[in-house]
């Protein structure tokens, strides 16, 4: 049984169909905001910001109105203010801004124009994730319609990425938009102070952005009673995995998994059991079915031992060996991983290499404990969270399924097999472990 | 190639500092010749003015590169958390089966080369498959063998 339809602010509108085209946003009420930050002036606007107490979507949390406050005025700036909105989503389980962007890219438009007002941005761009094409598309049309209608006062440059999952760290962003390999930058300097063409520059991801406009509409302090306290407003939810209608929900901070799960998600198949939840991507750790009733905000889920993160939530029936799925996740952060910092190269090799011997059944118990201390060792080590990601997943698997580990140790091989919903699964990792198409034997 | 090399004038123009138009300047030298061989690399270089093994390095950092030859269409089957936990595998097989390759390889006549991929960010309409670009989801391994034979008769 459905609960009672909860209102939606940042796929507003987009209830019936897409909102692509200006006129269709306009009669929704789009642009209505902009105009409205423009009487306000960027003090005020960013006043209201602030008393929205809105926190990062990308991932981080962060409070938006408190990270821009770090950036200089435009009068102290000596060199121009940017803004850069981050659409380089590639976090496993995410995929919420794309939709965003599909559905509702004017109010991204708009809510890039509003926040370029509050800090007196010279110019903003749009890091688009290299694979997201019909959506650089989607967002370029619907930029072209804006600019046509004289709505764009601030300039907003599109650009798209290549593939790299790092690239969605801001720094590395930075790095990458700047023409170089996105590797993450040494912080302090932070980017408000020291940004893009090393000047004051604010990076927020698409849904912090998209949400904008509706702060504007309804009043900072309204928005805030929205959700619970320290997680403000709603969230669109990514919800995918064993579960019967995956996709974006859009639901108020502090709903329970179980509604976002079974209520809007339909539950599981054919009755199946749940046997844990990946809460906020596949960085996060991983939390068992028991935490169904936890209230998804950001303290709840950290109290657990978990993040919210990008919200979005993994669901894995009884039928997944959970060696199989850290496996993979952990042949992804290899994959992906810069190489700057040697703990991360390294230790995202290492854990990958025990996590393949446990599952194949060629791993000792010792080999279980170097694992976790291997976790250990990269853990807080590195300039930014990649390697972290790896560590913390990875070592949550072990903690909440240990015995499946170690039953895969004592029998040699996955007690589960061919009956494990992750049977056969492979990663670009092993072929590039062969030499992989398109580019030289890497290793 | 001149017209490449005016291209690229163009897209680095768009940017503060013309070092930011190096992805799509490789972007657009890639569409050009299908991958990039070091004469590709060479001509981004001096349009750009840096160097061949700036334009290396960058190439390859970014999985959307091809430092060699690719075949003329790309299947990428997403195979991480979310699509793997819904049968991606069988998916992967399914295309393997169809085209008589590996992932990883490329069919003898040049025409496909299929990969497993990273999350491409569809996971609630998985399996997510790529094919030169555009998404097609869901995929189950019975749509496989009409998607193949798109690509053979396109």
């Amino acid at each position: 049984m459905a609960k009672a339809k909860r209102p939606l602010l940042v796929l507003a509108g987009a209830e019936r169909g897409d909102l692509r085209a200006l006129e269709d946003y306009r009669r929704v009420g789009g642009y209505a905001s902009l105009e409205q930050a423009r009487r306000l002036g960027p003090g005020a606007t960013l006043e209201e910001i602030k008393k929205a107490s809105l926190r990062g979507r990308g991932g981080a949390g962060f409070p938006m109105g408190q990270k821009a406050s770090f950036l200089p005025s435009p009068e102290q700036a000596k060199s121009p203010i940017y803004l850069v909105v981050n659409a380089d989503e590639s976090e496993p389980g995410a995929f919420k801004d794309r939709e965003i962007i599909n559905r509702v890219p004017h109010r991204l438009i708009e809510g890039i124009q509003i926040a370029a007002l509050a800090i007196g941005a010279e110019r903003c761009f749009v890091y688009v994730r290299g694979e997201y094409l019909s959506e650089y598309e989607v967002f370029s049309a619907a930029l072209a319609e804006a600019e046509a209608a004289g709505l764009v006062s601030v300039p907003i440059l599109v650009h798209r990425g290549a593939g790299a999952y790092i690239c969605g760290e801001e720094t590395a962003l930075l790095e990458s938009l700047e023409g170089k390999r996105g590797q993450p930058r040494s912080k302090p300097p932070f980017p408000a102070l020291i940004g893009l063409y090393d000047s004051p520059s604010l990076i927020n991801n698409v849904e912090t952005i998209a949400t904008v406009p509706k702060i504007i509409e309804l009043g900072g302090a309204a928005y805030s009673k929205i959700g619970v306290k320290d997680s403000t407003g709603t969230r669109v939810f990514s919800l995918s995995g064993d579960v019967v209608r995956g996709g974006n929900y859009e639901l108020p901070h502090g709903a329970a998994f179980r509604e976002l799960i079974y209520d809007c998600g339909g539950g599981i198949a054919d009755g199946r059991k749940l046997k844990a939840i990946i809460p906020g991507g596949s960085s996060s750790p991983v939390l068992p079915a028991d935490q169904i009733d936890l209230s998804m905000d950001f303290d709840s889920i950290q109290k657990a031992g978990s993040f919210l993160g990008s919200a979005s939530v993994i669901v894995i029936d009884e039928r997944a060996c959970m060696v199989q799925l850290a496996l993979r996740i952990g042949q992804f952060y290899m994959n992906e991983s810069c190489g700057k910092c040697t703990p991360c190269r390294e230790g995202t090799r290492w854990i990958e290499m025990i996590l393949r011997k446990i599952e194949e059944g060629r791993a000792s118990r010792a080999e279980l404990d170097l694992l976790v201390d291997v976790c250990d060792r990269v853990l807080g080590k590195c300039l930014c969270a990649l390697g972290d990601s790896d560590a913390m997943a990875v070592a949550s698997y072990v903690k909440h399924f240990r015995a499946e580990f170690e039953a895969h140790i004592d029998r040699g091989g996955c007690p589960l097999g061919e009956a494990s919903s992750l049977a056969g699964v492979r990663s670009p990792v092993d072929e590039i472990y062969r030499g992989r198409v398109g580019q030289e034997a890497a290793l | 190639m001149a017209e490449l090399f005016d291209e690229i004038q163009t897209l680095a123009s768009r940017y503060p500092e013309r070092k930011s138009a190096v992805i799509p300047a490789l972007r657009l030298a890639q569409e050009h010749y299908g991958h990039l061989p070091p004469e590709a690399l060479r001509e981004v270089a001096l349009a750009l003015g840096t160097t061949p093994a700036y334009c290396r390095g960058i190439a390859s950092f970014y999985d959307m590169f091809h430092l060699a030859p690719v075949g003329e269409h790309i299947i990428d089957v997403c195979t991480n958390a979310s699509c793997a936990l819904i049968g991606a595998a069988r998916v992967l097989e399914a295309f393997e089966h169809e085209l008589g390759i590996t992932a990883g390889e490329t069919t003898p006549d040049g025409r496909i080369t299929l990969r497993s991929a990273e999350c491409l960010g569809g996971c609630g309409r998985g399996t997510v498959v790529s094919i030169d670009e555009r998404y097609r989801e869901p995929v189950e391994p019975e749509d496989v063998p009409a998607l193949v034979e798109e690509l053979r008769r396109g």
